[in-house]
Order: structure tokens, then sequence, then C-alpha cells
């Protein structure tokens, strides 16, 4: 194989592997923004808490998949409980008591962790099954990160299908324009609230899990991938899937090739994408609201 | 008596939006809430539906209170809200924002023998059988306020909250609408209506209440208002 091709395409599955993170991540963050309008600042800490959790359940069984299912999962019900004892409080006193309380959720997460698991860096291994090249029509890919890859598509395959085939998606698409007059039609609004709050965390637990083995767990991880993600939110559109989608790709892509071609702008070639896109779309690029 | 309001006080901040406001609406009546803007009439729909909560005062609805009940509580009642500015979900389908109005679970349903199915609503509302599939977005203002009552309607309400619905329409929608709400009345469905038109409200109502600055000025029936008309001067000429 011509070494430069596959360097090319080497490039070109790291960066779609961290898109599909980027996606699980901010999914959850647009949709949370979207109906609640709350921009949960704690939503990474829950993609930092499960990748966590997910290093002692491997510890302890030495079960990838376990993993996979345990961490996400006691994410979700920690982010439900918040939801359901913190916000849900605050959100009589506006926009401003919900923010600072995230804020407040996402510091004690961090001490939490740095209390249980210390402050160095953790290494997970690649499970063994999943190490290794593969190799396509004389190119050779990366296992793991086609795993993500795949991962990541059919959780939007199924988020999908719950959107646009279910009663649930219909109401949650209707309470991303107008909550207040779906409530009034009916329908248990804070309970749908409850629903999205953990279905977001969850799939931000997915993806904490899935990052690990790449880059160690730390006390830093919910800080590059919480900015990460707000762009996204903010450059696709809040509420829109298909944006967040989109732009993670785009993002995943952008910082990948932009170190290999333009290593000293690599860093802010999100930010020039995001102030590109904003001066042309200032809701996004598929955003319906300010 | 099917909604019986007593002496609503609701706040926005600092601001005394209602001062013991009463309102009462019997079984198959239509009764209308005048009076010039910002006066409260809205507000006093929000808050027997529940969008804005009351400080004091009760709202009783089939001899049931419900102050300070959530929204989607209220509408379990049997009571539909149909707002201002209509707020379709603009990135719904017409057949969607139709289904949006349906309340899940029996215990929910509470229009009995006279229940607002798909087809009856068709029937009614003929233009929106053939736009099922296009987006909320795309209607036009008359378009949009028919799909608002048409929606709420599906919901199988005994009592509609209306707010403007004939605000920003042309002439020959308002009495579409205007039309509209009488039939839907016929059909045993009781409203409170807030409107502007005064020909509209008027020719509607059987019982009007006018509004002064947060607090009720006149009740009566549309002959008694008629035959007052320095209370209409007082409450209604700009």
């Amino acid at each position: 194989m011509d070494p430069v091709t596959a360097m090319y395409v080497a490039q070109g599955i790291h960066g779609l592997a961290y898109g599909m993170i980027l996606f699980l991540v901010a999914s959850g963050l647009t949709l949370i923004f979207g109906m609640m309008g709350i921009l949960n600042l704690a939503h990474a800490s829950f993609f930092m808490l499960s990748a966590y959790i997910s290093y002692t359940v491997l510890q302890v069984t030495g079960n990838f998949w376990l993993a996979l299912l345990i961490a996400p999962v006691v994410s979700a019900v920690i982010g439900i409980l918040m939801e359901r004892f913190l916000l849900r409080r605050v959100h009589a006193s506006g926009h401003i008591g919900e923010l600072i309380l995230t804020v407040g959720v996402a510091l004690v997460i961090l001490e939490s962790v740095k209390v249980f698991w210390g402050t160095e860096n953790l290494p997970l291994p690649v499970p063994e099954f999943l190490q290794g090249l593969v190799s396509v029509a004389g190119l050779e890919y990366p296992i793991y990160r086609l795993f993500i890859i795949a991962l990541a598509l059919v959780l939007l395959a199924i988020l999908t299908v719950i959107l646009y085939k279910t009663r649930l998606g219909m109401v949650v698409r209707a309470a991303v324009s107008d909550a207040d007059m779906v409530n009034a039609l009916g329908v248990n609004v804070p309970l749908v609230f409850m629903a999205v709050f953990g279905i977001g965390t969850w799939m931000a637990g997915i993806a904490g899990v899935a990052i690990a083995p790449i880059l160690t767990v730390f006390p830093g991880l919910a800080d590059q991938m919480g900015m990460d993600a707000f762009m996204v939110v903010v450059t696709g559109g809040f509420g829109s899937l298909g944006g967040a989608f989109l732009v993670s790709t785009i993002f995943g892509l952008l910082s990948s090739y932009g170190v290999q071609f333009v290593s000293a702008l690599a860093p802010v070639l999100m930010f020039i994408f995001m102030a590109i896109v904003l001066v042309i779309k200032p809701m996004g690029l598929f955003g319906e609201r300010e | 008596m099917l909604l019986d309001v007593k002496k609503l006080n609701t706040y926005y901040g600092e601001s005394h939006v209602l001062q013991d406001m009463s309102v009462a609406v019997k079984d198959g009546e239509i009764v209308a809430l005048l009076g010039r803007n910002g006066m409260g009439k809205t507000t006093t729909l929000k808050s027997i539906i529940g969008l804005a909560k009351p400080k004091s005062g009760t709202v009783l609805f089939q001899g049931k209170d419900i102050t300070g009940f959530a929204p989607y509580k209220v509408a379990r009642t049997g009571i539909g809200y149909v707002p201002e500015d209509r707020r379709i979900f603009p990135n719904l389908s017409v057949l969607d924002n139709l289904k949006m109005g349906i309340k899940h679970g029996k215990e929910f349903q509470t229009g009995g023998q006279n229940q607002w199915t798909f087809e009856r609503i068709f029937k009614h509302f003929p233009y929106m059988k053939a736009r099922t599939n296009q987006r909320g977005a795309l209607l036009s203002g008359g378009e949009q306020q028919m799909l608002a009552i048409a929606r709420t309607l599906m919901g199988n309400p005994d009592l509609l909250l209306v707010d403007e619905p004939t605000e920003g329409l042309a002439p020959v929608l308002v009495e579409e609408v205007r039309d509209m709400l009488e039939e839907i009345n016929k059909a045993g469905v009781s409203i409170l209506l807030v409107e502007h038109n005064l020909k509209v409200a008027l020719s509607l109502a059987n019982r009007v209440y006018l509004m002064g600055k947060a607090h009720l000025g006149f009740t009566g029936t549309v002959e008694e208002l008629k035959a007052q008309p320095e209370i209409r001067v007082k409450y209604l000429e700009v």
C-alpha cells in the first residue's frame, strides 16, 4: 500500500472516531438545551464520570462489555437524579439559577473523581478482540476506531427511529420548539424532560467508556470535551440532532487533518469554522430558535 | 357551573397583573372576556391553564379545585387551551400537530360520547385533509389558527380557552373562525373567549366580562352591555 494514502486514511479514521465521540456527547447536550432551555455545563462531567466508572468495572471484572453496559447507566441514573431533585427545584427561578447549578454539579463531580480515583492518568487497555488492524481492499484500519464509529452510527440510527417514528419522539420534537404548549396540551412534560436528560447523559456515558482506552482517564477529560461539544451545539444549531451529527463529523476531520497539514493552525480550525458559520447563519446550521 | 374562577391574584415579578379576578362559565356557554390591551385577559387564561401561577384565589372546574395544577394536569381535566399567536409546532406536520392534541390513557378521555376523531376534524376542517404532511410553519395565519383549534379539540375538551383567535386575519377568515367557534360550541364545547374584535365577540357570546386594569369592570349579558353605551366607552373604546 502507498504509505501516503495509508496515512490519509488513518488520519481520516481517527478524525471520524473523535467526531463520533463528540457527537455522542453533543447530541444529549443539544437535545437538553433545545427542550429545556438549559445549557447543562455538567454534561461533559457525566462523560468523564462514566470513563472513571468503566475503569473500575474493568479492573474488577475485566469485561469490556460489562463496562460499556454499567458505566453509562450509572451516569444516566445520577443525571436523572440531578434533573429530578436539583434542576427541577430551581427551574422556577429562571435560567441563571439552572446554569449556576450545573456548574456546581460539574465541580462536585470533578472533586469526587479526584477523591475516589486520584489525579493521575489511569490507563485502560483497548479490549483484546478490538486491538490491531483490519485489512480491507489493500488499506489497513484500526479496529477499535472502526468499532467506535459503528457504535455511534448504531446509536444515531436508534435515536433517529425514536425521534421520528414514535410518539415520544414527536413529543420531544414538539417540546424542542415549544415545551409550554406541549404541557398545556396534556403531556407530562416534566417526565419527558427527565427521560431526555437520562438518554442524553447515557449517550455521554457511552462516549466516556469509548474514549477511555484512547486518551486514558484523568480529571481534565471533561474540559476539552465540554468545550468541543458546546461548539458543536452552537455551530449545528441548538436542538438540532442532524446539525450536531454533521458538525461533529466536520470537527473530527478538521482536527485530524488539521494536525497533518497545518499543524500550527490546528487548534483554532474549529473556532474559525464556527465563526464562519455563525456569521452566515447566526442560529447555527440547522437552528430554528435563538 | 362548569368553570368558576374566584378572586385570582397573579403577579409577574412585582407587577400585580390580576387583582381579585373572577369569571364563570356555565355548561354550553360562550363567555367573552373583553378589555383593552394589557388589562390581564391573557393572564386570566394562563392562570386557569396553569402557565401562570396565581398567588391566591381558586379555580374550580366541574366542582374540582384545580388551582395551581401543572398545565398538563389542568388539560387532562378537560380544559383545552388555544393560545395567542396559535403556537403551532412549526417543525411538525399538520397530522403530527393534531396527534399532539390527543391525550393518552382512558382517564384523560373526558369527551365521552362527544369524541373528536380525525374524521370528525377533517369534516369540520376539510382543507387539512389534503395537507396532513405539510409542515406547520408553511401554513398561513388563518390555517394555523384553524389547526390550533383543531389540535386542542383532539383532546376532547369540555371547555376551550381561546385567546385572540381572529387577530391578524383577513376579514373573510375572521368570519370563518367565528363560524367555526359557533359550530364547535353547538357540538357541546363551552368556550371562554378573549377577543379584540367586538363584533365577533358580541355575536358569539352569551355573556361578557369587561376588564379594567387588572380587575373586573362589568359583567352581564350581551343585551345588557348593548343597553349601556357608557360602559363600552369606559372599558373598550380607545
